[in-house]
């Protein structure tokens, strides 16, 4: 795909969003900050109804702001408890823009998945009940890099997902979207539905593109109905079907069913094999639909993915890349001291709670009259703010937990053979990563009979590197012990709170078994149960396959301790420490 | 408020389908947690339950929901009312109450309320959401990002079936009784081993895979979305049989028969499958007598307990780090060890 037809794509997706904003939920719009998306949104807000709101939402947006509560201000002037809307509610029958989506934490996210789907705000705080109606679209600011992504569970709600990153400026044709023409595609949106058949071609072309969500086929309806109604069609025609297909199934497809070729499973995305685009499918694999109904739909689908991520998706090699959900760097951890704040909480003062001054006053105003009448005595002087313990608001902070990573390096004999050296230079790399992250580092090595704990969680570079430099190599490989042992320093780390991460430089071959024993059946028995530990505690794991010919040994290994798998290249250590800082980010 | 999608218009979904209507049948089995898939229709059957179930009687302007034949349990006001001998019954809708994320804890469990203390300097309680939620459904939506201290709240009320409030010197004591019903996705965090137990059924849902009913699903689904008045027309024959055999079950539930039999494979299931404490235990043969009242079987068999041990069990077994068979399938190991 070109970046022509990428803004072409864009301009669509803007005119149709803006045809139906509420029905086709929203764009994600993944892009850099810069004139291309200026250029976008400027278009986008043309085409918009100008009566209609257009709500920002700023990144670390509170919940009071988010959702409403009591307007203290003009409560405390009315005498009467006076609510006041939160932003989903005010950007309703209109369009609400996220920035920098790729944070968005968690709960914000939650309320604004929660107010798309209810069409409304259920508010329950500060002494309120209130329903607020919010229909709304959603755009996305995405402007993650390579490994964040704005949470899956409101991109799944949004029918259009565009790339404008590859886009450059010259291909960005200013275009005006005519206002009145999408006001009038508006009207003719209601008389339009899709039939039957089209509906069933939809689902039957997400399936076989291993579109999980149905969510997907019911947007694509919608975007079907609105392109027909902006193209002035008396009913759902298959271009509309097509252009549907295009914008909504072709960003989520995780497979695409596989031409008649030679597979080659092993490539990795960022080496596809030659495609030549547009030759022969077979569709074997879906024999009762609609033909011609689904060639369509596939071609169109095809035609907007670029080749090398099509060939992947041949390979199947796509689909874990693409499920990840939003890049984490160490799980958040909730705390009362330290981090940024996150909200407050109604609690007692102890053990070192800060106490929100603000938001205490805030709590206590309005009880101020009622609390004055009550004043015991009448002629002691009262004090001038009247607060009492269940006033008391503590602020809470949230803390990005520490990773460590823990080092797991074979040097045994086999690897020491061929690889030891490289591997200690690729560890060298990763290690000025940890350091530039301030991560905590392990080292553990396996070899002979046993495992060994090199080097403690430390943030010493140094120390980090005197150990690897004196790693000696020989011997055999206890893989399950060396497995064991990160197990167990994993879990440790996970206990202080952090967020442990393996990284596993093995060629895979184990030959000693868990109790010392020979034998390469049983020394494989007992690696495999010990990586399942691994995946059973959910730990973050890379195995980094360091034989001269990495092969289906380690990666069916990788496999079953759920770890992401990754060749060494020959003398390329910046290339792995890369692709392993890619995958832990 | 927008229309909600017909319960009976779900298509598949059956064990999660089966545990509400279970649980509509006898509260006390004790809550229902459905994980799973995002745009599954969890939310969405939830919902569609409040709109299923038959009325309650209710004595009438009660703020608490409370039961005008069970004079015991009154509310403060309502003790009153009987006394001055104004009590009027009237049929209310079974609550199911939204806990929405982000409630504040004064919503939760009830506060002054802020408008006659700002009006007329009066303390008065104002109920919260619990007492709203009493002799109905609590909904959490997303229960895995509930926040701990509201969680910690819950658990607390749920096991006490009472929510005490002491605020600016009043003392309020109230009945908090209702079937908890959560709702999550498992990838957007664990849910909290204490709260997981609190629920008496847990099940597991799934995107439909197979092509015809996700064909179904979309096209009910734009059907409703295009013209949701002709929709529910459609489907309210369908909706009043159910609610039908919902109310028939609860009149047939005390008359079902658990025999002996089915208690010691209750117990022998339990034990195979090293649950904690006796809950499971104890959900499972109401959940299996529930499934019998609601297919009108006079004593429960096995092949009651068969189809209800998944949900009442699978969520109780202790965790084994070498064991990675998912939970669902060590119950079906066990369930087809014992029941044969």
């Amino acid at each position: 795909m070109t970046g022509d037809s990428a803004w072409s794509d864009g301009v669509a997706a803007a005119q149709l969003f803006a045809v139906d904003p509420f029905g086709t939920g929203g764009i994600l719009l993944r892009s850099r900050a810069g004139p291309v998306r200026d250029r976008w949104l400027a278009m986008l807000r043309a085409g918009l109804h100008p009566s209609h709101p257009q709500k920002h939402l700023p990144l670390h947006t509170a919940d009071s702001r988010l959702l409403g509560g009591l307007d203290l201000n003009a409560t405390l002037l009315a005498g009467r408890p006076v609510a006041e809307p939160g932003l989903l509610a005010e950007a309703d029958g209109g369009v609400l823009v996220l920035a920098m989506a790729e944070r968005l934490a968690s709960a914000t996210t939650v309320h604004i998945t929660a107010a798309m789907d209810a069409r409304e705000t259920i508010v329950e705080r500060d002494g309120l009940s209130l329903r607020m109606p919010a229909r709304f679209g959603v755009i996305a600011l995405d402007e993650g890099l390579e490994d964040e992504f704005a949470p899956a569970s409101l991109c799944d709600r949004l029918a259009f997902h565009l790339d404008l990153n590859d886009i450059s400026v010259r291909d960005a044709d200013e275009i005006g979207l005519d206002a009145d023409e999408i006001a009038s595609a508006r009207e003719r949106l209601r008389t339009l539905k899709a039939d039957a058949a089209q509906v069933e071609a939809l689902c039957t072309a997400a399936t076989a593109l291993g579109i999980l969500s149905l969510r997907a086929p019911l947007l694509a309806i919608r975007v079907a109905c609105a392109c027909a109604a902006l193209t002035r069609h008396a009913a759902v025609e298959q271009d509309d079907i097509a252009l549907a297909a295009r914008l909504v199934l072709a960003p989520r497809a995780l497979v695409f069913p596989p031409a008649h070729e030679p597979d080659q499973p092993d490539q990795p995305l960022e080496s596809p094999p030659e495609n030549e685009a547009g030759n022969d499918r077979q569709d074997d694999q879906t024999p009762d639909m609609d033909r011609a109904l689904d060639e369509v739909i596939l071609a169109a689908v095809q035609a907007a993915i670029p080749p090398d991520v099509l060939a992947a998706m041949r390979a199947g090699s796509l689909g874990r890349l693409r499920s990840r959900s939003s890049g984490k760097s160490g799980a958040l951890q909730k705390s009362n001291t330290r981090g940024r704040p996150n909200g407050v909480l109604r609690g007692e003062l102890r053990s070192g709670a800060k106490l929100n001054v603000i938001e205490t006053l805030r709590a206590a105003a309005p009880w101020q009259p009622l609390r004055r009448r009550e004043g015991t005595n009448p002629g002691s002087t009262l004090p001038r703010i009247l607060i009492r313990k269940d006033d008391f608001r503590i602020t809470r902070f949230k803390q990005r937990s520490e990773t460590t990573t823990i080092f797991v390096v074979d040097a045994s004999g086999s690897a020491a053979l061929h690889r030891l050296a490289e591997a200690k230079g690729a560890v060298e790399l990763l290690l000025a990563d940890c350091y530039v992250r301030r991560d905590q580092v392990a080292l553990i090595a396996f070899r002979g009979s046993a495992a060994e704990l090199l080097l403690p969680p430390t943030r010493s570079l140094a120390r980090a590197k005197r150990s690897l430099a004196g790693l000696p190599g020989g011997g055999g490989t206890p893989l399950a012990a060396g497995l064991d042992a990160a197990f167990a320093l994993a879990d440790l780390i996970r206990r202080k709170g952090q967020t442990p991460t393996v990284i596993l430089l093995t060629d895979g071959r184990a030959n000693i078994a868990r109790d010392g024993g020979q034998g390469r059946r049983r020394a494989e028995e007992d690696a495999i149960s010990a990586a399942k530990q691994l995946l059973a505690a959910g730990i973050a794991t890379v195995l980094v396959d360091t034989s001269p010919r990495p092969g289906p040994l380690a990666e069916q290994f990788a496999k079953e301790m759920g770890a992401r798998y990754l060749p060494l290249p020959h003398a390329d250590a910046t290339a792995l420490s890369r692709a392993v800082l890619a995958s832990v980010a | 408020m927008a229309a909600t999608f017909p319960f009976s218009a779900i298509v598949g979904q059956d064990e999660m389908k089966l545990a509400l209507l279970i649980a509509a049948v006898d509260p006390k089995v004790g809550g229902v947690l459905a994980f799973g898939d995002r745009g599954s229709g969890k939310s969405t059957a939830v919902r569609a339950l409040a709109a299923l179930l038959p009325k309650m009687k209710v004595v009438a302007a009660c703020r608490y929901n409370c039961d005008p034949d069970r004079p015991a349990e009154f509310c403060d006001e309502c003790v009153a009312r009987a006394a001055k001998g104004g009590l009027k019954s009237a049929q209310a809708p079974v609550p199911v109450v939204d806990l929405p994320l982000g409630a504040t804890e004064d919503r939760v469990v009830g506060a002054l309320d802020l408008e006659r203390a700002l009006a007329r300097g009066e303390k008065a309680f104002e109920p919260g959401l619990l007492a709203r939620a009493h002799r109905g459904f609590l909904y959490i939506d997303e229960a895995n990002l509930l926040e701990d201290h509201l969680v910690d709240l819950l658990l607390d009320v749920a096991a006490s079936g009472e929510n005490v409030v002491e605020r600016e010197g009043l003392s309020i004591r109230h009945l908090a009784r209702f079937v908890l019903v959560g709702t999550g996705n498992p990838e957007e965090g664990e849910l909290r081993p204490q709260l997981l137990d609190r629920f008496g059924l847990s099940v597991e849902v799934k995107t439909p895979d197979d092509l015809p009913s996700r064909i179904e699903v979309v096209r009910r689904r734009d059907a409703f979305e295009s013209d949701a008045t002709a929709f529910l027309a459609k489907w309210t024959k369908d909706e009043a049989r159910l609610r039908k055999s919902i109310t028939a079950a609860r009149e047939k539930l005390p008359a079902v028969s658990v025999p002996d039999m089915a208690l010691e494979r209750v117990a022998k299931l339990c034990m195979a499958l090293g649950t904690d404490g006796l809950r499971g235990e104890l959900t499972l043969m109401r959940a299996a007598r529930a499934l019998a009242a609601l297919e009108s079987a006079k004593t429960v068999t096995d092949e009651h307990l068969r189809r209800m041990a998944p949900s009442a069990l699978r969520h109780r077994l202790r965790r084994n780090p070498l064991d990675d068979a998912g939970s669902s399938v060590r119950v079906d190991r066990a369930i087809s060890e014992i029941l044969g």
